[in-house]
């Protein structure tokens, strides 16, 4: 790196492999946006391509977990499908008789039944890895085809909907929470992140460890706020289409001012994305859990002869990666307004390659909470900028193919170069 | 005779058919130092990982301070203050001292997270007592030297003030320089009124730094003597030969 920039980066604190995917995904953006004629680069667009990744992104965290703990889950794809399916059947055909039709409970209720379904799954696949010493690639591969059979035979492979409206704005385009409240939300989260700098920098000067220089906490901090107001107003100069407003004071039985507009803001899901990182990351690195979760990562037999409960701990990893997968399902099936047969299909493969671009060592005990999410964002760019040039499916596998086989070459060139193993 | 700080008694353990400690006694006074001598597979470190917790005995019993205890898993044994620095430096690769230090014993703040920085100077605080030369504390324990890791993997038994310790080949990874501080650090700690059981094949050591050892061969004690008893010779033929020459005489 050019001697006055490495520096700089260096004095920030900045991980340089952040910053490398970070320019990926800038240089793939850029690409679509001049291939598409302005279209990519558009608020439109961008808040799509959000929405879209929020699912995976979601398990990805998860997904960090389990492969750092030196496991895989090949279930995940289909443990959504059949969530989904349940919550569907909840709401569609269950719910409505006990708590009567069109009541708030319903959501409520399904998405509590499909985390603990999640969750049950996820901790009796974890038992059987953790205290069987089955494989978790075996585990889950059988996981895989079971549960994507308990999906299709719960429904006969039919397509569950519609589902419940409130519950569909947890996914969807319709449930956004307006321009106000996405501006309130970014100063938030602004005035945290500031708070944040500012008191673990107190907290190393008080047990007297070198801080980086101000200017370099200043630089950072604004680097942060001015990321969270972009991305704030990127997601607020989407204006919500005239017909789709027209039809909503319809609804109500209102007459639309002339000239009225209204712009999207946050989706939910997007929200979920950003609760979900955020706990996520305080997991991995400031809970005891997250701490040996990297332990046993780094070195099983250190971490058991440290009086690390490692079955156990195998149990909860996957718990909590059945508990995001129905996180996940409500965000998927929300998203499409039903709960089909396929739903989540190979969504394992893609939350892998996540994880494993944003990279998660397969070899386990390294990965980022926010490498995983940054890396569900450029597999779905890829994706979806590719549909939107016309590149045939076909081509579209190969290229996502190749992709993630290069992003792991240079990752471990990468690693090589910086002396981690 | 005063009550030995800890004591085994008869204890086997087999693995399939073989007998990999077969009715072994052995004990460790506050303030002294016993070698475990025997050559590789003898059962030395069999015999300390069952004390440690790391395996379970078939048959026999454990005695701290003359009272009986049960040691099931690696916690039991840290609960009766028993440390263990292992031969394959049990540490996690990945994670920095601090967080090596306390693996499985985090500091945590008022809200139930792990307080790094609180563990950091805490470990800033007994490396400078045990190797002042420890600068690294930000870097995974992967990229520091032998003697370093060593360093971690002491700081963590003697942190957590233990009563026991187990120190199987501490040195083995080890140069000149850092030998001679592993060795100042035992008769510290030895002078601290802590019982150590030491494994190593270097027999000139043994004989410096422990009061008594103890020779295994397939699983058997040979013999327990005291070092000033003996000859380096009568070690040596102890381990290969399975018996000791002078008493075979007297």
């Amino acid at each position: 790196m050019a001697g006055g920039l490495g520096k700089i980066i260096k004095t920030l604190q900045i991980d340089t492999r952040l910053l490398g995917m970070i320019g990926a995904f800038v240089l793939i953006a850029f690409i679509f946006n001049i291939a598409t004629g302005g279209t990519f680069l558009t608020p439109r667009n961008l808040f799509n391509l959000t929405l879209q990744t929020a699912s995976v992104a979601v398990m990805a965290t998860g997904m960090v977990f389990v492969i750092v703990t030196r496991n895989i889950d090949l279930s995940i794809g289909s443990l959504l499908g059949v969530v989904g399916m349940i919550m569907g059947v909840m709401q569609a055909f269950v719910l409505p008789d006990i708590v009567g039709f069109g009541s708030p409970l319903i959501w409520v209720v399904a998405v509590i039944v499909g985390l603990a379904v999640g969750i049950g799954i996820g901790a009796f696949q974890g038992w059987m890895i953790g205290y069987l010493a089955i494989p978790s690639f075996i585990v889950t591969l059988g996981g895989l085809l079971i549960w994507r059979g308990t999906a299709w035979w719960v429904t006969r492979g039919t397509t569950v909907s519609p589902l419940d409206p409130t519950f569909n704005m947890l996914g969807g385009a319709s449930g956004t929470i307006g321009v106000t409240a996405s501006w309130i939300l970014a100063l938030v989260g602004s005035a945290a992140t500031l708070y944040f700098l500012f008191n673990s920098r107190k907290n190393y000067i008080g047990h007297g460890f070198p801080v980086k220089p101000m200017w370099a906490e200043v630089a950072l901090g604004g680097i942060l706020v001015g990321a969270i107001c972009g991305i704030t107003a990127i997601m607020n100069a989407y204006q919500i289409p005239t017909r789709v407003l027209q039809r909503r004071f319809e609804q109500d039985g209102l007459e639309m001012p002339e000239g009225y507009t209204e712009a999207y803001g946050f989706p939910i899901s997007v929200l979920i994305v950003l609760a979900v990182a955020i706990v996520m990351t305080i997991v991995a690195r400031k809970s005891r859990f997250g701490r040996y979760v990297f332990a046993m990562g780094g070195n099983p037999d250190a971490a058991e002869l440290s009086g690390i409960n490692t079955r156990l701990l195998t149990v909860k990893v996957f718990a909590l990666m059945g508990a995001l997968t129905a996180i996940s399902a409500v965000i998927a099936s929300a998203r499409l307004g039903s709960a089909g047969n396929s739903l989540g299909e190979l969504d394992e493969l893609r939350v892998i390659a996540a994880a494993v671009i944003g990279g998660t060592a397969l070899a386990g005990g390294v990965g980022t909470i926010y490498g995983a999410i940054l890396g569900a964002f450029i597999m779905q760019a890829l994706v979806s900028g590719m549909g939107m040039v016309g590149v045939d499916s076909p081509f579209q596998n190969m290229i996502v193919g190749a992709v993630l086989i290069l992003a792991v070459w240079i990752d471990i060139l990468y690693r090589r170069k910086t002396g981690d193993s | 005779m005063t009550t030995p700080l800890l004591e085994m008694r008869n204890i086997s353990i087999h693995f399939g058919g073989i007998k990999a400690v077969d009715d072994v006694s052995i004990d460790v006074m506050p303030g002294e130092v016993v070698g475990l001598l025997g050559h590789n597979g003898a059962g030395k470190s069999t015999l300390i990982k069952i004390l440690a917790g790391a395996y379970q005995k078939d048959a026999g019993e454990i005695y701290v301070d003359g009272k009986k205890v049960e040691i099931n898993n690696p916690r039991d044994a840290r609960d009766l203050n028993i440390e263990t620095i292992y031969q394959t430096l049990a540490l996690s690769d990945n994670l920095d001292a601090a967080s090596n230090l306390f693996l499985g014993r985090e500091i945590t703040t008022a809200f139930g997270l792990v307080d790094d920085t609180k563990m950091e100077a805490e470990s800033r605080k007994i490396m400078a007592r045990l190797n002042p030369n420890f600068k690294r504390f930000s870097e995974p324990v992967r990229s520091l030297s032998g003697g370093q890791r060593q360093s971690v993997a002491i700081a963590r038994a003697v942190y957590f003030n233990a009563r026991i310790l187990i120190m199987d080949e501490p040195t083995a990874a080890l140069g000149v320089h850092e030998t001679a501080m592993v060795a100042d650090l035992i008769k510290e700690l030895k002078a601290q009124g802590l019982g150590i059981f030491l494994i190593s094949h270097d027999t000139r050591e043994m004989m410096e730094l422990c009061d008594r050892v103890s020779v295994m061969k397939n699983g058997q004690l040979i013999g327990t003597e005291r070092v000033e008893d003996v000859t380096e010779d009568d070690i040596l033929s102890m381990i290969i030969m399975g018996k000791n020459p002078k008493r075979e005489v007297a």
